[in-house]
């Protein structure tokens, strides 16, 4: 009666301790994380803030004028869409068929790990290098000269690997006694594939071949000697402003456009450059949107 | 005699692990056919290495012969043919992410039945031989993997019966299912039994003895015993056989 009955929930030193590591770590988390938010935000304000002149419906659909002192960026706007469609085109059945054979065909041997070997070493190598290579392989050697399509074509030998990798993922995720149960019922590999396995994987697909459209339209090395060029006359308006090159057209796109009047023409107005900017990262977060909101309408209508 | 399923000699290994060695067996049709034995008896790969499903274990390797009807499927040219011919329930439930009455009319179609009342019909027998009828007639657009363990275990019953096989081959049906339905499923098994040969792997040393005409005991690998049910239950010849049927195995 005399003693305190003693807590049975008392901390021990060892707990004492471990909630005092918890709580550092949670915060600390939490600070990096928004830290990552810092960067981001800073970009785009700052672009925003300083292309806030420029920046009007007018811009875009216009055509450069006055060696780019004037006007839009309706031509490099317009030459990136098409771009970043041709590449799409070639990459994305090649990428997804191959995705396709190395996770649902290949057994694992020496063959297939080399393949998977190669497409890690491809997603690594340089932009730099795919553009000296497209100029090369497909400029030079395929006799294509410098147009839209040997520019699409470098750009969809950049983009294949990771569109393979995702697509590998996105099958990989498809419970394997799916398949077993199909093979049971006698239905053939491919026949197992197309009804089960890419109904329901095909959001996972999709979604790395979405991302990398943000990549083609990006990226200024594989266009840079394969088929961008500074300025073209183009119509101003009707059938052929929309559609203003043909695949054997040299072209001009975003990324090579807004390099060259930041680093290569005098007397552009900085709202110009900054305007161009925006306009690209506009799309790469339109675009990277459309795709996780694709993603979350596809996970709500998982099966399993 | 013909028998619906044989084997002579049939050894599997994966890699170095032996799965099965020297398995002799013969399973008359229309018959159900029991198989008991612990965990890792080569069970499993027995029922795998008739509809040649091991093929797809690419370090599996199989000798001896395999006979279904006569024929050793090796020589079978038409291997979806053959799987269509047997129907395999595996112990974890699967539904396919597809509505209920498309995973019971997947193979149908596959097979190349497209008319709407036949496949209708055949939806509507394997639900019922599988005991899920009555809790599913209402919602058959209803996601297969949205049911419950149980009731997905009956939906795969159900598929294995839908492309009207020969040979049907339960491997421990019963763990996800409750007793009275397991029951259930038990008689109309032995109703099937008129239609089908029945290959029964089960834990449940209880539900052979009460189902199968003849039992199969394997252990380590290989096959210990094979006789009439009663005679494996009551005077096996082998002493390991009676100490696993009795509950004293160790």
């Amino acid at each position: 009666m005399s003693s305190q009955p003693t807590n049975p929930f008392a901390e021990t030193e060892e707990e004492r301790r471990g909630k005092l590591v918890e709580n550092l770590v949670g915060i600390s988390t939490l600070l990096m994380t928004w830290l990552l938010i810092i960067p981001v935000l800073a970009i785009i304000i700052f672009l925003v803030y300083k292309a806030w002149p420029a920046l009007s419906i007018e811009f875009l659909l216009d055509n450069p004028e006055k060696k780019m002192t004037a006007g839009g960026i309706w031509g490099p706007l317009i030459g990136t869409f098409f771009l970043v469609l041709v590449s799409l085109i070639i990459a994305a059945p090649i990428g997804i068929l191959a995705g396709v054979y190395l996770n649902e065909f290949a057994r694992d041997n020496w063959l297939t790990r080399f393949i998977n070997l190669a497409v890690v070493n491809l997603a690594g190598v340089p932009s730099i290098v795919h553009g000296l290579f497209g100029l090369g392989a497909f400029v030079y050697f395929l006799g294509m000269d410098r147009c839209l399509l040997a520019a699409s074509c470098t750009v969809a030998v950049m983009t294949l690997p990771v569109i393979i990798t995702s697509t590998k993922e996105a099958l990989a995720s498809v419970p394997m006694s799916f398949r077993v149960a199909c093979w049971n019922m006698g239905a053939t590999k491919w026949q197992t594939i197309r009804t089960i396995v890419l109904p329901n994987s095909i959001s996972g697909i999709l979604t790395g071949v979405i991302l990398q459209v943000a990549r083609a339209a990006g990226e200024t090395a594989p266009i840079l000697f394969t088929g961008a060029m500074i300025s073209s006359r183009i119509a101003d308006s009707g059938w052929e402003a929309m559609v203003p090159y043909g695949l054997d057209d040299r072209f001009m796109a975003l990324s090579y456009h807004l390099y060259i009047i930041s680093t290569q023409w005098q007397n552009v107005p900085e709202s110009f450059k900054f305007g161009t900017a925006a306009v690209m990262i506009g799309l790469v977060i339109a675009v990277n949107s459309i795709s996780i909101a694709f993603r979350i309408y596809l996970r709500s209508r998982k099966k399993w | 005699m013909n028998y619906q399923i044989e084997f002579r000699d049939v050894s599997v290994s994966y890699g170095k692990d032996v799965a099965l060695r020297d398995i002799n067996i013969q399973i008359p049709k229309n018959e159900i056919f029991g198989i008991i034995g612990p965990a890792n008896a080569g069970k499993t790969t027995f029922l795998k290495a008739i509809n040649r499903t091991l093929e797809f274990i690419h370090s599996a390797k199989t000798t001896g012969e395999v006979l279904f009807d006569g024929k050793n499927v090796k020589q079978i040219r038409n291997v979806y043919g053959l799987r269509r011919k047997v129907g395999v329930v595996f112990p974890l439930p699967v539904g396919l992410p597809m509505s209920i009455y498309e995973n019971v009319a997947y193979a149908p179609r596959r097979s190349g039945i497209h008319d709407k009342q036949e496949l209708e019909d055949i939806v509507v027998r394997c639900l019922q031989q599988a005991m899920l009828w009555d809790e599913v007639k209402d919602r058959l657009d209803m996601l297969g993997t949205k049911l419950s363990g149980g009731q997905q275990q009956r939906l795969t019953i159900a598929r294995a019966l839908s492309h009207s096989p020969d040979v049907l081959c339960l491997d421990e049906f019963s763990i996800a299912i409750d007793p009275v339905t397991t029951m259930k499923i038990e008689d109309v098994l032995v109703e099937l039994k008129s239609e089908m040969t029945i290959i029964l792997v089960t834990n449940l040393v209880q539900q052979a003895r009460r189902l199968a005409d003849q039992t199969a005991f394997f252990n380590k690998s290989e096959l210990v015993e094979v006789g009439p049910t009663e005679k494996i239950f009551t005077s096996p010849d082998n002493q390991l056989t009676y100490d696993y049927v009795t509950g004293d195995f160790g």
